[in-house]
């Protein structure tokens, strides 16, 4: 299939044509430029929920069963799936597809593979192309799968409107609820496989550390002035809210530091302001259960992020990122291109290498000479 | 950029014995590629849609339980029927001789027995995927 072809069917719903399209997109083809201009105006309607967590958590079991809650809904569903590379060998088991049989029979599905080629952010580098191509080819929601996360492997905050943080039982104890990293960047927790024992621990854990953070009941809370305010939940602000900033010591740096954090992703807890409260939910996803009370809460938080503004902002923020990236990866290609051609790359790594300078100096020359004009 | 040769290793119908198939998936990992695995039991419509939605080079048919006479020209007849005609199909575990002829007519490129090489294997893959 040549890019005119795929573009024509991709348009017209051709699944195929989306298929191919996602490999161009994730090998960095010649046709990739092209895919994105011609697919982009499209883009922008889907809602894309991340679902990270640490291995074995149960990641992908869950991630059928919301994809089948979804299509119950009404809705349908693209599904990513990102599993590691071999840092040795360059090759890798995608196995996410054995653990999703109830609902990748289902037309109204669409699921992909990835490997994470080398990325250790929890994701690949294209995983943001294939949310967009599955979004600009029509899909309701988007599911992006991370690799097994473990306390750094954040970025798909940053590719998410909705990031479900997947816990299981007896991982360890309460101080690993408070560290930072995957516990911080939750819009929604889900406890899975909650008939274990520990599971109602786990939960406490998870809610007195966002207690810490986050005002108010689980989900949207309306501070003052709106008719669901109540002045019991506004109680709890003196209790907690202030916490972080009254007590300047060095072990609440971290509580100042996360409660900046919740109010940028989450809103801030001042009377007339709505402010999002992450909510735990308790699954078992191999026996359907506490699904559809997750699946409601990722939707409350879509409602949360329109009703605020948010999604307006998300946008504004992935077009910036978008941007930033693309010049600094071209930018960055043309100097060292430049300087390859002149000799210069070769000449300063040799002097390197050899400590008659150092990097940055050398650094220096090669922007100094090449980046202009 | 180079294009990663992605394979989808299959086990059809009511057929649970996959050592082999497992075995195989880890050769191709070690030799750089990105192997789909979809576990045992699989319909040959259910292995047809993995085959399109992964977009992969290659389809290789695991077969210890003798239902391949059917099963795996099943699966070749729906690969076409979705327009997926540029993937390589590839078959392996318990084939009497007898049936090569028959599931070479069906569309496999090439079957593996039990004594195969995985070096063999592999760069047999290599050379005939379309679209290396």
């Amino acid at each position: 299939m040549d890019l005119t072809t795929v573009l024509e069917r991709f348009h017209n719903g051709d699944r195929r044509a989306l298929a191919r399209a996602i490999t161009w997109a994730e090998n960095g083809a010649p046709e990739a430029g092209e895919l994105i201009r011609s697919t982009f105006p499209k883009t922008g309607r889907a809602h894309a929920i991340g679902i990270t967590g640490p291995p074995g958590a149960g990641k992908s079991t869950l991630v059928d069963r919301i994809a089948s809650r979804f299509r119950e809904l009404g809705k349908t569903v693209g599904i990513v799936a990102v599993d590691p590379t071999s840092p040795f060998t360059g090759g890798a088991i995608l196995g996410d597809r054995i653990r999703m049989q109830r609902t990748l029979s289902d037309p109204g599905v669409y699921m992909r593979s990835l490997a994470s080629r080398g990325h250790l952010g929890g994701i690949s580098i294209a995983t943001g192309d294939v949310v967009g191509l599955l979004d600009a080819f029509g899909f309701d929601v988007v599911l992006v799968e991370t690799v097994g996360a473990g306390q750094s492997e954040v970025e798909i905050m940053d590719l998410a409107h909705t990031t479900c943080v997947v816990m299981i039982p007896g991982m360890g104890d309460d101080i690993q609820a408070i560290k930072a990293g995957i516990l911080e960047i939750g819009d929604v927790f889900a406890i899975n496989k909650a008939d274990r024992e520990g599971s109602d621990r786990t939960v406490m854990e998870i809610e007195a550390m966002l207690d810490l953070g986050h005002m108010g009941e689980a989900g949207v809370n309306r501070w003052g002035g709106t008719a669901q305010a109540n002045s019991g939940a506004l109680s709890r602000l003196d209790r907690t809210g202030h916490h972080g900033a009254a007590d300047a010591g060095g072990a609440s740096a971290w509580i100042a530091t996360s409660s900046r954090h919740a109010a940028d992703r989450h809103g801030t807890a001042n009377p007339g302001d709505i402010s999002w409260r992450p909510p735990v939910v308790k699954t078992v996803a191999k026996d359907g259960q506490g699904i559809d009370s997750f699946v409601d809460r990722m939707e409350q938080h879509l409602g949360f992020l329109r009703e605020t503004g948010r999604w307006e902002q998300l946008k504004q923020r992935d077009a910036a990122a978008k941007l930033r990236d693309i010049v600094a990866g071209r930018a960055a290609r043309t100097v060292l291109d430049r300087a390859a051609q002149a000799g210069d790359l070769d000449r300063l790594t040799r002097a390197i290498a050899t400590r008659s300078t150092d990097p940055y100096s050398a650094a220096e020359e090669v922007l100094s000479l090449h980046m202009g004009g | 950029m180079e294009h990663k040769l992605r394979i989808l290793v299959a086990k059809l119908g009511l057929d649970a014995h996959d050592r082999g198939a497992k075995v195989v998936a880890r050769a191709y990992r070690d030799a750089g590629f990105e192997v789909i695995y979809t576990g045992i039991y699989q319909r040959p419509e259910q292995v047809a849609q993995a085959a399109l939605q992964e977009d992969v080079d290659v389809v290789a048919v695991s077969s210890l339980a003798g239902a391949h006479l059917t099963l795996i020209p099943d699966l070749i007849d729906l690969l076409r029927a979705e327009g997926v005609d540029d993937v390589l199909v590839l078959a392996g575990g318990v084939i009497p001789d007898d049936d090569i002829a028959g599931l070479k007519a069906a569309g496999v490129a090439e079957v593996f027995g039990p004594g195969a090489d995985l070096d063999e294997i592999i760069a047999y893959t290599r050379a005939h995927a379309k679209r290396a």
